[in-house]
């Protein structure tokens, strides 16, 4: 295992250190750990937690700020983080008009997050939570864990982050929140695995000539093990289950997505984009807006994710509004 | 008592101690399941929060199983995160109250903390038999120990034959399609691989008859 750090242990806490000096508009408590708006809690406000492993930074703690998020929970790497850190990110954010939890849909993220909120609701805090699942390469059934929350969360994050900002209560940040996660969906690749630094080599094996389709964030393997495949190729293999999943109507506009897995530099994302826009073109879909480089990676994996959002104007109004965090900046 | 044994909140503690030891032997193997149907990080987990939780009995020094079961409990909640963070930590909150104020248990007590440990774990993470999780090794044991104390068995032959079940449960989990945690996203690919969860089950109730009924 290459990686830059210290020592294993102290991967987290030393990126939190490192955050925490890159940015003073943002606090970081690390007992126990999460990451908070300076000026939190803002009065009156709605307060937007969400949390999860570590490794797919910027997600959370870069999400933070004006906009976004009023605090991130971060975990050890690719674990969830635990409820006594939620429950105390949520006191710190909330600013008398309650907390909405955005949670992303993995078993170990929702069970912790459920056990805080109980936490919270004793502690007479109003807290609403939504658990983001818009992973199309898993089979959704009542029966099973469910899709995972995977691009979706960026997207939701944002666009609640202004909701928020701009007074909405809780009831239509929720409400908000669902809309997004109903009209968003993901598909990921993978060209290499990825190495969390605790475990020291790779979560799993891809020849040179191999790619896994249908990954998540988390090194986990795919759907399906393929041989390599032109851009334009992954491309459709991404794109097509998404719009089987959530059809469109000719003229209907959407947000696209493009995610680097961490080891994806921007070059290749812009290839890919350019076929996402000529596949969605073919369907008559219009590109309202995008979204193109690292936002929820899975440490230094080699692959993309392509996220599609079907754009309401309210929602479009809301991604437009501006927003200053240390991963996600404009017109702020 | 019933059975000529009784478990107390020390046999308790050393339980843990146990528990944290073999998980620690044995965590680069958990990780190593979890990296074939998980994302490679219960091992690391769970001997993160077993020695966490061996620091917090040192010095909440539990009078009786409901302190010991809460000091526990928060203790693997905290730090073991994960999705067997909650599940385990509501496994020792649900021993620690049906154990109650008392300072011991007898055989029948022990292995009724124990179910309602397992029944937490169900009613958390919602799992059934067969989903492929850690309740596959935890339900056999319980149903084990339960027919050894009924056949007459004392602490320890229950144990023993928990010990059994739920090593047989943990291998059953092997041809098993994952229906719950992260597994569930492989799908068929989840097939042909022993679950994590099960595995440090399996090492739970063993070292439970290494140290209850000694
Ligand atoms: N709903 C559930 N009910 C019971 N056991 C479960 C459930 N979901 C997962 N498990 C058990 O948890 C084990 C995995 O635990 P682990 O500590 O690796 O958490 P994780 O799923 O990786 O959590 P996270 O997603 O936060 O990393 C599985 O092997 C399985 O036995
Ligand atoms: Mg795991």
């Amino acid at each position: 295992m290459k990686k830059l750090i210290n020592a294993t242990d102290d991967v987290v806490v030393e990126a939190l250190q490192g955050m925490e000096h890159a940015h003073p508009s943002l606090k970081v408590v690390y007992e126990p750990k999460y990451v908070v708006r300076g000026d939190a809690p803002v009065s009156g406000k709605v307060g937007i937690i969400s949390g999860g492993g570590s490794g797919h930074e910027p997600m959370h703690g870069g999400f933070v700020g004006m906009g976004m998020l009023d605090a991130a929970c971060p975990g050890e790497v690719f674990t969830s983080p635990t409820p006594d850190q939620m429950l105390e990110a949520t006191k710190a954010v909330d600013g008398g008009a309650g907390v909405l939890h955005i949670v992303k849909n993995y078993t170990g993220d929702v069970l912790n997050f459920e056990m805080a909120a109980e936490l919270a609701a004793a502690d007479d805090i109003d807290v609403e939570a939504v658990v983001i699942d818009d992973d199309v390469a898993v089979q959704d059934s009542s029966f099973t864990a469910g899709r995972r929350g995977v691009g979706a969360t960026v997207l939701a994050e944002k666009i609640c982050g202004a909701a928020a900002e701009a007074g909405r209560d809780l009831a239509a940040v929720k409400e908000l929140c669902e809309r997004v996660n109903a009209n968003g969906r993901s598909m990921g690749m993978a060209l290499t695995s990825c190495t969390v630094p605790a475990a020291g080599k790779p979560t799993f094996e891809l020849g040179d000539d191999e790619m896994e389709i249908g990954i998540g964030i988390h090194g986990e393997p795919g759907r399906e093990r393929r041989p390599v495949a032109t851009a334009a190729e992954v491309a459709k293999m991404l794109v097509d289950p998404i719009l089987t999943d959530l059809p469109y109507a000719e003229g209907e506009k959407a947000l696209v997505f493009v995610n680097s897995m961490g080891g994806t530099p921007l070059i290749e994302l812009y290839i890919i984009y350019n076929e996402v826009a000529k596949i969605l073109a073919e369907h008559g879909i219009e590109v309202a807006r995008n979204l193109i480089g690292p936002y929820i990676t899975s440490l230094e994996m080699q692959g993309c994710s392509v996220t599609l959002l079907k754009l309401d104007d309210e929602m479009t109004e809301l991604w437009d509004a501006p927003v200053n965090t240390p991963g996600l900046r404009w017109g702020a | 008592m019933a059975n000529g044994t009784t478990v107390t909140v020390d046999d308790l503690v050393a339980w843990v101690h146990r528990f944290s030891e073999v998980i620690t032997e044995h965590a680069d193997e958990l990780t190593q399941l979890d990296s074939a149907i998980g994302d490679a990080d219960h091992g690391t987990n769970m001997r993160r929060g077993c020695r966490a939780a061996v620091d917090a009995l040192a010095a909440a020094e539990p009078g009786d199983i409901t302190g010991f079961g809460r000091a526990i409990a928060m203790k693997v909640i905290s730090t073991v995160g994960g999705a067997s963070g909650p599940l385990y930590g509501s496994f020792f909150l649900a021993l620690g109250t049906t154990g109650g104020s008392a300072s011991e248990m007898d055989a029948a007590g022990t292995v009724a903390a124990l179910k309602a440990g397992v029944e937490a774990i169900r009613t958390r993470g919602k799992a059934e038999p067969g989903d492929k999780t850690m309740l596959d090794a935890l339900l056999p044991a319980i149903a084990a120990m339960e027919g050894s104390l009924d056949n007459g068995g004392s602490l320890a032959d229950a144990l023993q034959a928990g010990t059994t079940a739920a090593e047989e449960g943990m291998r059953a989990t092997i041809p098993m399609l994952a229906r719950k945690g992260r597994a569930s996203y492989l799908g068929e690919r989840s097939i042909g691989h022993q679950d994590p969860g099960a595995t440090s089950s399996w090492l739970l109730v063993r070292s439970a008859a290494e140290t209850l009924a000694a």
